[in-house]
């Protein structure tokens, strides 16, 4: 699904290069549940947005479903990704002005698609994630769980195939860390390719596959548990995936402060 | 993105930033609404002026002694002093066909006294003509008979000023009245009515010119007004009363005509410049409104770097973002132009009711040389702000960095 092939990616810090990514390949196959870890600098996030579409490399090559994406334009680019990557930031992005509701509604109103279409699909994904009752509500109406709950919905909302987490609970606290983590395993059991890029050893370590990087280079890539079972065909429509059940206590009342927009 | 979503978007938005909101509109008003409602000032005048000048009389020509062309090489040394124009000139001119009436008219300033009061007074000696040319209506006694052509009549109409600061309310007709060092008995008041080009007709005595010409003791005349037929051709006209006065006056074409025409094409090419500067002056506000959007814009820009980084990582193209900020300030300026309209044509109708003398006209142009001003300086100023977001990198903007 996803190959990365020697991807190198240099950005001018300070006036000097700093290589982010050195001669990077990777191979991602579909539904798999990825853990990208490593300390600060190694690269993490950019291979992130790299694989999210997000930066171009200045060399190297990457094929999404065999489409060499460094051949597409901005405009190519950007529908591919609106229409196959779901992403998910550690302050979750969402925009204040908006209610729980029109922020998931978002990607499909950038997408054009019908306001029929995308009422039924919000509906689905809000009480996927549990907030069906709180879809009229503002970002600072809800807690921080909640937020990262929104902004999953919101990543999932056009189906895409590739979710990414940056961080996902680096926000939470360890109550709705879980309950974010559950969602999104959720999610990869159903079918989705799950890539998270986290700090937390334990978040980490749940993952099946797991990949450390060190100065912009891989320096190990393997297997945790090699059950297999899990990984199944991308086909899989998120419309099968049924609502995750979760206990809607809500304590968690952590939000930093640029945790919306 | 569908436009409906845009414009729900962008209500968002406004609704969000109302202060921002609110001013910008006012400053797009502003603009829109000074750009009308000068350019209706403009164009009112000309109309006042039309108006004035058909108040005049239909059409009139206005013979006046001396050239004003230049003629010839050199100094005068000999001078070209003019021939006077005469009362026998002015019947000569009667005599063409297509004028109607002519009136002589002898200008001077005469002291006007009855009883104690006394006071300097514009005297205009003319006939019965004039008051049909000039369009003048007598409002009390009488005017000038046709004998007034001929005869030094001892008789005279005074305007409603004369009248009110020499008789007060007290009754004038018949009275007798000292101009210069003649008694004249007063046979009529003209009506009240507004200056005309100039001619403050409240502030005259008008007295046969005959009475004038002895009274100046001087046979020129200050200047013959010809009424001529509608049907005439004015040019035509003018050509036979210079052929006529040629004749008269052993060749020389010492006199000037001016036609009503002519001069109200030249007070409407003034009017109309004036009225198109006006309008690139005021313009000027929306320029400057203009100006106001991109920096809001840009501040807007930098103010959302996250949220258009974040646009940017679900879907979003480079293309949609500077869609969404282009159509920001188009929203923008159609409401601020549309609430621009209502209040210049707001504005238009109370000035219509306080003063209906000069009511304002907003020329045909007005409205879409406005909103053409107005949309231009909204796109073009929007444009490097809608770059810029577009431009930015949605890893950096998403973090809240800069470059």
């Amino acid at each position: 699904m996803i190959k990365l092939e020697a991807i190198n990616k240099t950005y001018q810090v300070g006036g000097s290069p700093l290589r982010a990514l050195c001669d990077v390949s990777l191979q991602i196959e579909p539904g798999e549940y990825l853990s990208v870890m490593g300390p600060s600098g190694s690269g993490k996030s950019t291979l992130l947005n790299m694989i999210g579409l997000l930066d171009r490399p200045d060399s190297g090559r990457y094929w999404f479903d065999q489409v060499a994406t460094e051949e597409l334009n901005e405009e190519r680019r950007a529908h591919l990704r609106g229409e196959n990557i779901g992403f998910i930031f550690q302050s979750f992005h969402l925009i204040n002005r908006l209610t729980a509701f029109e922020n998931v509604e978002l990607p499909m109103m950038l997408a054009g698609q019908p306001v029929k279409q995308r009422r039924s699909a919000v509906t689905d994904v809000m009480a996927m994630v549990g907030l069906s009752d709180r879809a009229s509500h503002k970002p600072n109406q809800l807690s921080g769980g909640q937020l990262q709950r929104v902004a999953i919905a919101r990543a999932i909302v056009m189906r895409p195939r590739l979710l990414l987490a940056d961080e996902p609970t680096g926000n939470l606290d360890s109550h709705s860390g879980g309950e974010v983590i559950d969602v999104i395993e959720k999610l990869n059991q159903d079918g989705i390719t799950l890539i998270t890029v986290t700090h937390d050893q334990q978040l980490g370590d749940r993952a099946r596959r797991h990949i450390r990087m060190v100065d912009g280079m891989i320096d190990s890539d393997h297997n945790a548990h090699i059950k297999g079972s899990n990984i199944k065909s991308s086909q899989t429509k998120i419309s099968d995936i049924k609502s995750v059940d979760i206990d809607s206590a809500d304590t968690e009342d952590k939000k930093s402060d640029d945790a919306t927009i | 993105m569908r436009l409906f979503d845009q414009l729900v978007f962008n209500r968002q938005l406004f609704m969000r930033h109302r202060v921002r909101t609110v001013l910008l509109l006012l400053a797009v008003s502003i603009g829109v609404a000074s750009v009308i409602l000068l350019t209706s000032l403009g164009e009112g005048a000309r109309g006042y002026v039309d108006r004035e000048f058909s108040a005049l009389g239909n059409r009139i020509l206005i013979v006046l002694p001396g050239r004003k062309e230049t003629t010839g090489g050199g100094p005068p040394i000999y001078g070209a002093s003019p021939r006077d124009l005469t009362l026998e000139d002015a019947n000569a001119l009667g005599r063409i066909p297509g004028v109607l009436a002519v009136a002589p008219i002898i200008a001077g300033t005469t002291t006007i006294a009855h009883s104690n009061r006394s006071r300097e007074v514009i005297t205009l000696g003319s006939t019965d003509a004039f008051f049909t040319v000039r369009q003048l209506n007598v409002g009390m006694g009488r005017l000038l008979s046709a004998r007034a052509r001929t005869e030094p009549l001892a008789v005279c109409v005074l305007g409603v000023k004369v009248k009110r600061e020499l008789f007060g309310s007290r009754r004038a007709l018949g009275q007798w009245v000292r101009v210069g060092d003649r008694r004249m008995r007063v046979i009529g008041v003209l009506e009240e009515r507004g200056e005309s080009l100039g001619l403050d007709m409240r502030d005259m005595l008008v007295i046969p010119v005959r009475t004038a010409e002895q009274l100046f003791d001087s046979p020129g005349l200050f200047r013959i007004l010809l009424d001529i037929a509608p049907s005439a051709d004015s040019d035509k006209i003018q050509e036979q009363t210079l052929r006529v006065i040629r004749k008269r006056h052993d060749g020389e074409e010492d006199v000037t005509v001016i036609s009503q025409d002519s001069m109200l094409a030249a007070f409407d090419n003034i009017l109309a410049t004036l009225t198109m500067a006006i309008a690139a002056i005021s313009s000027i506000s929306l320029l400057v409104a203009g100006i106001l959007i991109m920096n809001i814009s840009l501040i807007s820009v930098s103010q959302r770097r996250k949220e258009i980084g974040l646009l940017k990582a679900i879907g979003a193209s480079s293309r949609q973002i500077k869609q969404l900020f282009i159509g920001e300030s188009l929203l923008l300026i159609s409401m601020g132009s549309a609430l621009g309209i209502s209040v210049a044509f707001a504005l238009i109708f109370v000035f219509a009711g306080l003063w209906p003398s000069f009511p304002l006209q907003p020329p045909t142009w007005a409205v879409p040389a406005a909103l053409l001003v107005a949309f231009g300086t909204g796109l073009v100023f929007s444009i490097m702000p809608a770059k810029r977001a577009a431009a930015l990198d949605p890893v950096l903007a998403l973090r809240g960095l800069q470059h």
